[in-house]
């Protein structure tokens, strides 16, 4: 039993461990999202939800023995297929691959400012209500409610 | 200059909504000049584009963005395709943002008081975002389009009153997880195909035999639960109602007839460009009846969740629940009739909203009342208004030859040829409830209230103050409301030209 249990580990969780990582986290998000009663644990949940995402896009940028994609001083700019002699020039597999960190920093600026509107409308809402538990809300919306 | 058309059609309300938060509070007349020109000159060359993309021999117009060219065989930039259907949506989505810049005028001083800068500025961003997201080929740029679409609508809801608020919070965390999902579908696209261009990943999935792989099934199931949710799909519905009936009516006037139809829209193209009729439509999978049987619940559940309210707002936005469940069932349904029926049902869908949507927001700022009791005697008071809800009314129950017609009719023949009754039947049963529910307030509105029940058997869930009544309507009010009944029937009449241009449009299924 100790033996199989090894063995899953191996096969399935060290190899795959950033998408482990990324599930468990997203399902955090999406429980907090949906259970949590307080609006700004809603939001901390979506804030987890959202930098979960974030971590699935970069960890899928890394190759093996790979290193940050900046071209050092005298490098050609110039991709060469693998396979084809590298003398001076530099092949793709040395450097990470920048796309999905590129995309990420458009994706963090969308969850930046989701998050910030979510903020100022939670504000409203305490404005107006007077408290930011969800059951309170709706006990003050019930038409025979205290209001 | 014709190359140029999609961008000046972005170009130019972006620049108007800059402009409208320049301007600021106090120059309210200016920031309307600005919306109503900039979304006007974004609707010219919208009608422009659809003739570019006529005159174009094959069918569909590319540009790329910034002149990023290709470099072996992939796109690198973000690239803008325009075919017959996109140009289409496109024109729909600005002459729909321009008719309702007319609407707003009068409207949102009294709603929005020192906030019209924003509202104009924002309702230019919307239809920026809508805009982008229907002409754009590229998979990322699509969730961003997404999200800015979103964003803006979240800010425009939340500018009503404190229900408003919270039904912008719902929406805020429902949006989120939709997009969400959207993206990490993507992420899984990605990594099997190594491109973000719709085609080329089309492409890839082709050329590489990579149909049959589980990430793949992830990513479209992924892709397809957050379009869903996007589009308020029957289970997935629970922010619309609340967030359209307590936002603003200068702000729900454009978004219903909008949001959902273009949400539609992004899953035709998801299912038809992005993964392919091959794989979407292979018998291999068990989603196809599961998607038509959700959509038959959807449309019954939206049907008989509009029959109970009595708030004229919430009716409304129940049925457009049922009515999403109409397209998405027709998209399913796996021939060409279902397909151009689903297709051409966004465009009737959009008219006739648009224009019960405007009917009702001048009914509830005359009478301040926005329950059914709103309507008693209202053909003799206002008989003008009253004509408009009328014929979008009985574009809702499909009565010939309004638009609604012949979506039902060309959905029906879809639905008969796949064989699929259930969904036929989902169909007339809708119509019938629509009947049942117009003609319960066209009787009050020609007879007053003839069963003498009391006006307090309508409970009123709003907690609002009462908004504020108009004396009269103004003309300002009531052209959009003719321009959207004009819409209605002029897409009723050329169903047939607008069906065989969406027909070739169509990828060979």
């Amino acid at each position: 039993m100790e033996l199989l249990a090894a063995g899953f580990i191996e096969d399935n969780i060290v190899p795959k461990f950033n998408y482990w990582i990324y599930v468990i986290l997203m399902m955090i998000g999406l429980y907090a999202m949906i259970t949590k009663n307080n609006l700004i644990k809603k939001l901390i949940g979506m804030a987890v939800f959202q930098t979960a995402i974030i971590l699935f896009y970069v960890s899928i940028g890394v190759k093996e023995e790979s290193g940050i994609p900046i071209l050092g001083h005298g490098q050609h700019h110039e991709i060469v297929e693998e396979g084809k002699p590298s003398g001076e020039v530099i092949t793709k597999d040395e450097f990470a691959n920048p796309l999905p960190h590129v995309l990420m920093l458009t994706a963090i600026v969308v969850g930046v400012s989701t998050l910030g509107l979510a903020l100022a409308i939670s504000q409203r809402i305490h404005g107006s209500f007077g408290t930011l538990e969800e059951d309170e809300i709706l006990d003050q919306l019930r038409p025979g409610g205290h209001d | 200059m014709t190359e140029h058309y999609p961008v000046v059609i972005l170009m130019a309300p972006l620049f108007g909504a800059l402009l409208a938060t320049l301007l600021g509070r106090g120059r309210q007349v200016a920031c309307w000049w600005t919306a109503l020109i900039a979304l006007g000159i974004s609707a010219l060359f919208a009608v422009g584009n659809i003739c570019a993309v006529l005159a174009s021999g094959e069918g569909e117009l590319r540009y790329r963005m910034g002149g990023w060219h290709e470099s072996s065989g992939y796109e690198v930039g973000i690239e803008l395709r325009v075919d017959m259907l996109a140009a289409l949506v496109v024109a729909a989505v600005t002459l729909v943002g321009f008719v309702n810049t007319i609407f707003a005028k009068t409207r949102v001083t009294g709603e929005m008081r020192e906030k019209v800068s924003f509202y104009y500025a924002l309702n230019q961003l919307l239809i920026v975002g809508l805009c982008g997201i229907v002409m754009t080929n590229d998979a990322f740029n699509l969730y961003v389009l997404i999200e800015i679409t979103s964003l803006t609508s979240y800010a425009l809801i939340a500018m009503g009153n404190r229900r408003a608020a919270l039904s912008s919070f719902n929406y805020i965390i429902m949006g989120t997880i939709g997009a969400s999902f959207y993206l990490l579908g993507v992420g899984y696209l990605y990594i099997k195909t190594g491109t973000l261009n719709i085609d080329d990943i089309r492409g890839v999935l082709q050329s590489g035999n990579l149909w049959g792989h589980a990430s793949i099934t992830i990513a479209f199931i992924l892709i397809m639960l957050g379009v869903w949710i996007k589009m308020a799909l029957f289970p997935l519905h629970g922010w619309l109602p609340n967030a359209y009936c307590y936002a603003p009516s200068a702000v729900s006037s454009f978004m219903a007839p909008l949001m959902t139809k273009v949400m539609v829209y992004v899953m035709l193209r998801v299912m038809l460009w992005l993964f392919g009729s091959e794989y979407v439509y292979s018998s291999g999978h068990v989603w196809g009846e599961l998607i038509i049987w959700m959509s038959i619940i959807a449309i019954v559940a939206g049907s008989f969740l509009a029959l109970a309210r009595t708030d004229i707002k919430k009716m409304l936005t129940y049925l457009i629940v049922a009515e999403v469940g109409y397209m998405v069932g027709g998209a399913w349904l796996v021939n060409g009739a279902g397909l151009a029926g689903s297709m051409y049902h966004i465009f009737s869908d959009a008219a006739m909203t648009f224009c019960l949507f405007l009917a009702a927001s001048i009914v509830i700022l005359r009478t301040g009342d926005h329950r059914l009791t709103a309507f008693n005697g209202l053909f003799r008071r206002m008989p003008l208004t009253m004509i408009g809800f009328t014929v979008g009314a009985l574009s809702m129950i499909g009565l010939p030859p309004t638009c609604g017609f012949f979506s039902k009719w060309y959905l029906i023949s879809g639905g008969i040829e796949a064989g699929h009754w259930a969904y036929v039947a989902a169909l007339l049963f809708s119509s019938l409830v629509n009947a049942v529910i117009f003609f319960r307030i066209f009787e009050r509105a020609y007879f007053g209230n003839l069963k003498g029940v009391a006006d307090e058997q309508f409970p009123d869930d709003r907690d609002s103050a009462p908004p504020l009544t108009l004396e009269r309507v103004p003309c300002s009010m009531l052209i959009p409301l003719f321009l959207a009944v004009m819409a209605v029937l002029l897409v009723g009449i050329y169903n047939n030209t607008l069906v065989s241009w969406l027909k070739a449009a169509m990828p060979p299924l």
